[in-house]
């Protein structure tokens, strides 16, 4: 399995010029998302994607990939099932194979609490396009005969929510399509360059400061993922967002094909099978705000026995790596997408431990607000501004790191 | 590694021991009561360097300590000044 889009996507960087229509900070898939959906749906091609680091070396190349739409509230269901029929359709229009694999997920639970919660999904994600139906503990033996259903004795599965659409993709393919796709049409992206402030004028943010000076924009688009605060702060803008690190670890080769992703929200805990067959984890954040992104041997040792307790061949496996992304967790669990009451400086934020599958949908819906000026109906829920008016999407059930 | 706090009154333990504490600090330049409850109950100052926190020693002596770590690193500061 190529596991190395680099070698066959040639891409040459800009040098940045001194100004755009669209700055977009931050070239992670939201950020190229966008890019990508001005140029193609918009026309809009004036456009600079800056990168501090490399493209998809944030979050987006570090996320375990699990695509899905069994949100529970009506505005995430319809956003993420959106989001999850555009990924498809994005290999066909891209001309790049982003190893679109759906398996289905299974989700258990372990408690009164949580087959309450799953039964209420259900009825939510039924209602309103996305397909999860209830599975009995033998139905779930069906499904995924390796789960243990008294989980080590501890844990019995009482029931589990299957939904069918559940699939997973390449993280890299997708932010190197994205990219080529938006470049071939003239935006031109600089990785290695941070945005350092960001200039303002009569109240407006009018462009950005990077180490090689200043570049002018119509708008300017954070898209920095778990930087979003650092950014929001230049343009004096005050976000509902803590950077927490969300760890994850991939195991080595499990010899057979391992089909349904396996998550549980009782045991805080899902797995899926690459492509190479190895067996990816990963479980909650870590509880303190932080910038860090160190792994940390508590995670590895309780990730690993809860993995343990609801699928015990994995006790035959080995540890291969273990990493950390910085993700920008908003206190309703849903996503902040938009204006943000600074003339010319849009977010998209508040994607924690979720955002990956979001990237069709969110480049789509943000590209219409920079293009048109009129915000979308799927976006318009996740204002910023829905904080102060008692609007919040409160969906913590539903975002379970994945 | 692992994070370890330093409880003074049970000595250094796990961060599995505790629950994390955040002190909201409401900017003074917002005036608007309104706007002020509105900041202290869902805006985060989401420290990029040194936070003053509290933890609560949950599995220990189930004492609040309040504490300053560097956010960039994880590691633990002395309060400054
Ligand atoms: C371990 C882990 C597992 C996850 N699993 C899943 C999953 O299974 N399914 C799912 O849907 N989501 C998952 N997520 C969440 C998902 O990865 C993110 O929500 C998504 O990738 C966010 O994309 P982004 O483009 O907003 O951010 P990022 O990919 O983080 O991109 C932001 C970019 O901005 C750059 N940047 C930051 N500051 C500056 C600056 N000042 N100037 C220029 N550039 C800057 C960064 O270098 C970075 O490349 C997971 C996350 C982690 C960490
Ligand atoms: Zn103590």
């Amino acid at each position: 399995m190529n596991e190395h889009p680099e070698a066959e996507i040639t891409l040459r960087w800009n040098e940045p010029e001194v100004s755009y229509d669209v700055v977009i900070v931050g070239g992670g898939g939201h950020g190229l998302s966008i890019a990508y959906h001005l140029a193609t749906r918009h026309d809009i091609t004036n456009v600079l994607v800056l990168e501090s680091g490399y493209i998809g070396g944030g979050n987006t190349g570090r996320n375990t990939t699990v695509i899905r739409a069994n949100y529970g509230i009506p505005e995430a269901v319809r956003f993420y099932q959106h989001s999850l029929e555009r990924y498809r359709a994005l290999e066909d229009e891209t001309g790049r194979a982003m190893m679109h694999d759906r398996k289905g997920l299974l989700w258990m639970a372990h408690s009164e609490a949580g087959v309450r919660q799953e039964r209420a999904r259900s009825a939510v994600n039924q209602a309103f396009g996305a397909e999860t139906v209830y599975l009995e503990p033998d139905e779930i033996a069906e499904v995924c005969p390796e789960v243990d259903l008294t989980c080590g004795g501890g844990f019995p599965t009482v029931l589990g929510a299957s939904f069918h659409q559940g699939a997973t993709a390449r993280h890299d393919r997708v932010v190197w399509a994205l990219a080529e796709g938006a470049m071939r049409r003239g935006v031109h992206v600089a990785p290695g360059t941070a945005v350092i402030g960001l200039v303002h004028d009569a109240g407006r943010v009018v462009g950005v400061e990077t180490a090689g000076g200043r570049i002018a924009a119509g708008t300017v688009v954070s898209a920095v993922g778990g930087n979003a605060t650092v950014l929001a702060d230049m343009a004096g803008v005050r976000l509902p967002i803590r950077t927490h690190p969300l760890q994850a670890f991939v195991t080595n080769r499990h010899q057979r094909r391992f089909d349904p992703i396996v998550a549980s929200g009782d045991l805080g805990f899902y797995v899926s099978q690459t492509a190479r067959g190895q067996m990816l984890l990963g479980a909650e954040i870590d509880r303190q705000p932080s910038y860090s992104r160190r792994s940390t041997h508590d995670l590895l040792a309780s990730l690993s026995h809860r993995a343990i307790t609801v699928l015990p061949f994995m006790r035959e496996l080995r540890v291969l790596r273990q990493w950390t992304g910085s993700c920008d967790m908003s206190p309703d669990y849903s996503p902040v997408m938009g204006d943000t009451g600074v003339d010319g400086f849009l977010v998209t934020t508040g994607w924690g431990t979720w955002g990956f599958k979001a990237i069709p949908a969110g480049g789509e819906v943000m590209a219409e607000r920079i293009a048109t000026g009129v915000v979308p109906e799927l976006m318009a829920p996740f204002a910023l501004d829905r904080f102060g008016r008692d609007r919040t999407l409160a969906d913590r059930g539903s975002s379970g790191t994945h | 590694m692992s994070l370890r706090i330093r409880c003074p009154h049970c000595g250094p333990r796990s961060v599995e021991e505790w629950v994390h504490g955040e002190i909201p600090v409401v900017p003074d330049a917002i005036a608007d009561p309104d706007a002020r409850d509105v900041d202290r109950g869902y805006m985060h100052t989401n420290e990029h360097g040194v936070v003053r926190e509290a933890w609560f020693h949950l599995s220990g002596c189930r004492r609040w300590v309040t504490l300053w770590r560097d956010s960039r690193t994880d590691e633990w500061v002395e309060p400054p000044g």
